[in-house]
């Protein structure tokens, strides 16, 4: 099952090998992972999703736990929690009847174009990631150039808050 | 106070208190040796290689409980020092390894003798840490030792570029460390004991199986108030032996790959198992699967609760320190007025002496040749099973295991988790230097000991009166085991051609060597060297070369499933 681990750790050098070279060593699956500092230059938030039984979730759960570096951490998956990832597509857009087509399916999946160019453009769009799976699906593959996404940052709803203490 | 970072380093070790420091010089540590030589706070021990470093700190922090330290240089003295790093890490060993790095505004430009040290022992150590500003250097060597020996012990690296033990700043030793990421339970959850506590109560066929846990929390004399107070019998681990005394009568032996009958046996086909600083590892458990009864139930008490349902799933997990937790269980158990079903547990036990009496490591005792084994029981008398012991890896560590009956803690200090071959002889140094006046002996063969043998030249330096006992049969023992088992024979590559003339070989390092071929010359032999207060002693005895461990559990297969002689 896809699991959303969210941690917040020291955000001292060397901190993300510690939790990529976890994953890595003990082999474990990593769809995506993202981090940044927090409004706290000390700490840093990660999300990492990944995907395993019940028994290897929880053995990841207990290793994180166990590096020096990481203060909390918690499975947003367990409860309500908002997910969301930026993709950037840039995709071929020539003549009329393609470029109409493009920025339809642009608005149907809420997106944006933020860039064009005489037979590009470029199109944001924020959501979960199974919602860009989708709009991926959607458009015609052959006119995909490029595809950048950050992959699935998540928050707990209400008044599930992590924090350090 | 102002200090440069060399100064720091070493006013910092005298601040923990430590007595022995492992190591060897090179030049991204120059500023601290010679801080080193204008101190008596502590002693440099001077090792012939960065690994026996390592191993004889390590191998120090085993046998006393206290942080080994070592000190070695950048680049081939880090990498050097790796599988001493990884031995102690696997055993979760309190130490903390100092290393030079190149100067700050040289990393990354592939300087002479620069290796990215932090990236090399991150998977191999507790935490380590890169100190970039000398400012940070008391501090983090204040959080070494914290972290190095609270919760799990384990390996704490601080690697210290050179230009950092240049630089001069205001120093203070912080007398206490607060880290938010870190905090390190202690005592178990009281709902959690209750529960154990009923579970014991309950038991008709109960086990103890307690680990090296037990050891490095010191908690070997409420382990045997458990097991006393409750009449249950006891199995350790390879690593957990000497926390129950393998002379009494509850003690069922070793259990595991190559542990006895009864303790795998009673480990297999108990109803409620209490599983001690212990986890369950392949050695232990090879097939879980096997392993596994909808009607035991199983209470498993660790510090770290990422051993907890790792192999096994456990029915009561108590996280915390295991002395801790023990003395709890002890006192509820005391003040529960009831005992477990006596006529069950005497039904119990009569099962078990059936498969005591089976004898499972008895041995060719007429044989013309000399018998692995015999040299072992003959070790355990002649030192009055009151000796420090040290292995290397392989048959000779298992029937040191086997055969030498330790009745305390700390005495049996081997390679447990990595298997490091190599270990036995600064193993058996660090153990010297931290008890003088103590008997060590150092258990091997032919193979092992050719790994570290250069450290002969140490012992020479240093006057260590150890006794290296090898049990030569020219093979290196486990693999030809497991090849005769499991590969139809083919001994392939793993005959020792070429040995050196060990006795002259110790001889060569101003030591005493002695080969021993026939049984009668064993014992004679044995009281001779121990006799030789002041002295180390190579003695080479030529043992029978097929010779084999027994009991063994194949890899993967069940505890009951185990090959007996």
């Amino acid at each position: 099952m896809r699991h959303i681990l969210s941690l917040l750790m020291e955000n001292e050098s060397g901190a993300l090998s510690r939790v990529s070279g976890l994953f890595s060593a003990r082999g474990y699956n990593i769809e995506s992972l993202t981090v940044a500092p927090t409004e706290d230059p000390t700490l840093s938030r990660m999300t990492i999703v990944t995907s395993g039984s019940d028994d290897v979730i929880e053995q990841i759960t207990k290793q994180l736990n166990k590096l020096v570096d990481v203060v909390t951490l918690v499975d947003l998956t367990e409860g309500a929690h908002i997910e969301r990832e930026l993709m950037l597509v840039k995709v071929s857009a020539k003549g009329a009847d393609q470029r109409e087509e493009m920025k339809r399916m642009a608005d149907i999946f809420r997106g944006r174009v933020i860039d064009v160019s005489d037979d590009t453009y470029t199109i944001e769009l924020t959501g979960p990631v199974t919602k860009h799976d989708a709009f991926l699906e959607a458009i015609d593959r052959r006119t995909i150039l490029e595809t950048v996404r950050t992959g699935a940052s998540g928050i707990g709803r209400g008044s599930r808050i992590l924090t350090t203490g | 106070m102002q200090l440069n970072g060399a100064e720091i380093v070493v006013h910092c070790l005298r601040e923990e208190g430590v007595e022995f420091v492992f190591g060897y010089p090179g030049g991204a540590v120059l500023n601290i040796y010679d801080e080193i030589f204008k101190q008596d706070a502590f002693r440099h021990i001077l090792v012939r290689h960065e690994q026996a470093a390592v191993h004889a700190a390590d191998a120090y922090a085993r046998c006393t409980l206290r942080p080994g330290v070592c000190l070695v240089t950048s680049g081939p003295g880090v990498t050097n020092a790796v599988t001493g790093i990884a031995t102690a890490h696997m055993d979760s060993i309190p130490m903390v390894v100092i290393t030079g790095q190149v100067p700050t505004h040289a990393i990354g430009q592939d300087a002479f003798q620069e290796c990215d040290t932090v990236g090399i022992t991150r998977p191999i150590v507790k935490h380590n840490f890169l100190v970039s500003d000398v400012r940070d250097l008391a501090l983090t060597m204040k959080k070494a030792f914290f972290i190095a020996t609270t919760g799990r012990p384990g390996v704490v690296l601080v690697d210290i570029p050179k230009d950092v033990t240049q630089a001069v700043c205001e120093f203070e030793y912080p007398q206490t460390v607060e880290m938010r990421s870190y905090k390190p339970v202690e005592s178990g959850e009281p709902a959690e004991i209750e529960r154990a506590v009923e579970l014991i109560l309950s038991a008709k066929r109960p086990m103890v199986y307690a680990g090296g846990g037990v050891i490095l929390a010191g908690a070997a004399e409420r382990l045997a108030e458990l097991v006393r107070g409750t009449g249950f019998p006891c199995t350790n681990t390879l690593m957990g032996l000497g926390a129950y005394p393998a002379t009494d009568r509850q003690f069922v032996g070793m259990l595991g790959m190559h542990g006895t009958y009864e303790a795998n046996m009673s480990m297999q086909l108990c109803d409620v198992l209490i599983a001690v600083g212990a986890r369950f590892d392949d050695r232990v458990i090879g097939n879980p699967k096997h392993f596994f009864d909808p009607n035991r139930k199983i209470i498993h008490i660790d510090i770290d609760p990422s051993s907890i349902s790792k192999r096994v799933k456990v029915d009561v997990a108590i996280v915390g320190n295991v002395a801790s937790v023990l003395g709890a269980i002890n006192s509820r158990l005391k003040s529960a007025g009831r005992r477990p079903d006596a006529e069950a547990l005497a039904n119990w036990w009569a099962q078990i002496e059936q498969w005591r009496s089976r004898d499972c490591l008895k041995f060719d005792r007429a044989s013309p040749v000399i018998k692995p084994q015999a040299v072992v029981e003959k070790l355990y008398e002649v030192t009055a099973g009151d000796a420090y012991i040290t292995s290397d890896v392989g048959q000779h560590q298992m029937w040191a295991a086997q055969f030498y009956k330790f009745d305390k803690p700390l005495r049996w200090i081997n390679s447990g988790g990595l298997g490091t071959m190599g270990v036995g002889l600064p193993y058996a140094m660090g153990v010297q230097f931290a008890h003088p006046d103590a008997t060590v002996a150092c258990v091997t063969g032919e193979a092992s000991i050719q790994m570290c043998i250069q450290e002969l030249s140490t012992c020479k330096q240093y006057h260590l009166p150890l006794k290296i006992v090898s049990l030569n049969n020219r093979y290196m023992g486990m693999v030809r085991q497991w090849q005769e088992f499991f590969y139809g024979n083919r001994y392939s590559e793993s005959y020792m051609d070429a040995l050196p003339d060990f006795v002259k070989l110790a001889e060569s390092f101003g030591h005493v060597g002695m080969m021993i071929e026939r049984p009668e010359d064993v014992e004679g032999a044995l009281r001779e060297a121990f006799a030789l207060k002041d002295r180390l002693v190579f003695l080479d005895f030529r043992t029978d070369q097929t010779e084999n461990v027994y009991p063994m559990i194949p890899g993967g297969k069940g505890l009951s499933e185990m090959i007996l002689v």
